[in-house]
């Protein structure tokens, strides 16, 4: 059967099944551009309402964090990062801005990248982004430890990655919030496993289901929702069992607690959240690009009409804010969802669904 | 950013692979998941192997990201 028949008849089944009114929220940013690609939002009944989450690690990372990246690379160090980070603006700029005012920017596809550039410049500060989900942190870990390993003291880390459960557990306590359900993220999964997010369903009665990433995976685990809130017994699906188990990638999770510990971080939009992001461990806080830099504090910023602070909590949608599609578009964003390629706004633009 | 794709592991030298991914070599590091051989299928992210998965299910994800990705990823 073609892909298109076999959408059509999940679209019939889940219409069928006559879903009660329902929010879900797909948390990841792949997930969002898969809806908005395939138009499956179209494809299913109107009382089916999908949000975005705060599922692009770019998008979450907040104004003090790239306002610190900014002073560190205008102090000379080369900074390495994912492409993504580059044109995301900030109270002083972006760091394409910075590159333009001479700074050293290199887009990287491996974080290991980061360690050769570092032995190339020996005489210059090479400082990796640490921007990522649990998905990537596992490759940072490596990288950080490699670094460690090899004494290579002009390599350092800013750290800002984010862990995924502890912001779906504030958002869910967030009293505003109308979730029914998670379409959880694919590939962070492939890493937590199905068991990280058991406590949502057990503890706030909220329906998950892990799904791929084709148009019918997407279909196949909505459906999976749709039985779980109508039979009113929240669970976990695991509609990817492709690419994820029960426990997730054990060694990726212990490479990744051997160089980082939780700390509280703070967010776009969801503000400061317990336990949501990563330190590095004392053995490799010498790593830490925080100690090596003289950083002013973050100056204020208003970035004009953006509600990307709303749309990562799924209580506005791209088309709600006034800039969208006038003001911010991908060519020139306001907001880091108009910017990355994987922010709801891009999706939203991109395929022009409203 | 959390994107992976998967492919065809054709060389191995300790921690270091090439993986075919579509028709393109690319350097990969096995030190996140366990023991692999030449003809395994793994999925990649950010040059490094975060699982290993079955080569039909490797090629069914090829076609999505084929279809999803476009030149955009």
């Amino acid at each position: 059967m073609s892909t298109i028949a076999r959408c059509r008849e999940l679209a019939a089944t889940i219409a069928a099944a006559k879903p009660p009114p329902m929010t879900i929220m797909e948390v990841c940013g792949t997930h969002s551009h898969a809806i908005a690609r395939y138009g499956l939002k179209q494809l299913l009944p109107e009382q089916v309402r999908f949000v975005s989450g705060p599922g692009c690690p770019v998008c979450v990372t907040a104004d003090g964090d790239l306002d610190a990246i900014v002073q560190i690379a205008a102090q000379g160090a080369i900074i390495a990062t994912f492409g993504d980070m580059v044109r995301v603006p900030g109270p002083r700029g972006s760091l394409a801005e910075a590159r333009a005012a001479g700074a050293d920017i290199r887009v990287l596809y491996s974080p290991l990248q980061s360690l050769q550039l570092a032995r190339e410049n020996p005489a210059r500060q090479v400082v990796l982004l640490g921007i990522g989900f649990e998905t990537t942190v596992p490759s940072i870990a490596v990288t950080v430890s490699e670094a460690a390993r090899r004494d290579l003291d002009n390599f350092s880390i800013y750290c800002a990655h984010k862990l995924v459960p502890p912001a779906l557990k504030a958002l869910v306590e967030d009293p505003e919030a109308q979730i029914d359900a998670f379409l959880c993220p694919g590939h962070v999964s492939t890493i937590i496993g199905v068991a990280a997010y058991e406590f949502l369903a057990a503890d706030y009665g909220i329906a998950c289901a892990i799904g791929g990433f084709g148009p019918t995976d997407i279909l196949e685990a909505v459906r999976a929702l749709i039985e779980q809130i109508k039979g009113a017994a929240p669970c976990v699906q695991n509609c990817y069992t492709r690419a994820v188990d029960y426990e997730g990638n054990t060694l990726a999770q212990s490479q990744l607690a051997g160089v980082f510990g939780p700390t509280d971080a703070e967010w776009r939009g969801l503000g400061a959240i317990p336990a949501s992001g990563l330190r590095l461990r004392d053995e490799y806080s010498h790593l830490d690009a925080r100690n090596r830099y003289e950083l002013e504090p973050p100056i204020p910023y208003d970035p004009g009409p953006c509600i990307c602070g709303d749309v990562l909590q799924g209580k506005a949608l791209p088309a709600e804010c006034p800039a969208f599609g006038t003001r911010c578009t991908p060519a020139s964003p306001i907001g880091p969802c108009m910017v990355s390629s994987e922010g709801s706004c891009a999706a939203m633009f991109k395929y022009r669904e409203t | 950013m959390c994107l992976a794709i998967a492919g065809c592991i054709v060389e191995i030298d300790d921690l270091e692979a090439q993986v075919k991914i579509g028709d393109t070599l690319v350097a990969t590091r096995l030190d996140l998941i366990g023991e692999v051989k030449v003809g395994d299928y793994v999925l990649v992210h950010a040059g490094f192997a975060i699982n290993t998965i079955e080569k039909e299910d490797a090629e069914e994800l090829d076609e999505i990201w084929a279809e999803l990705g476009g030149g955009a990823w």
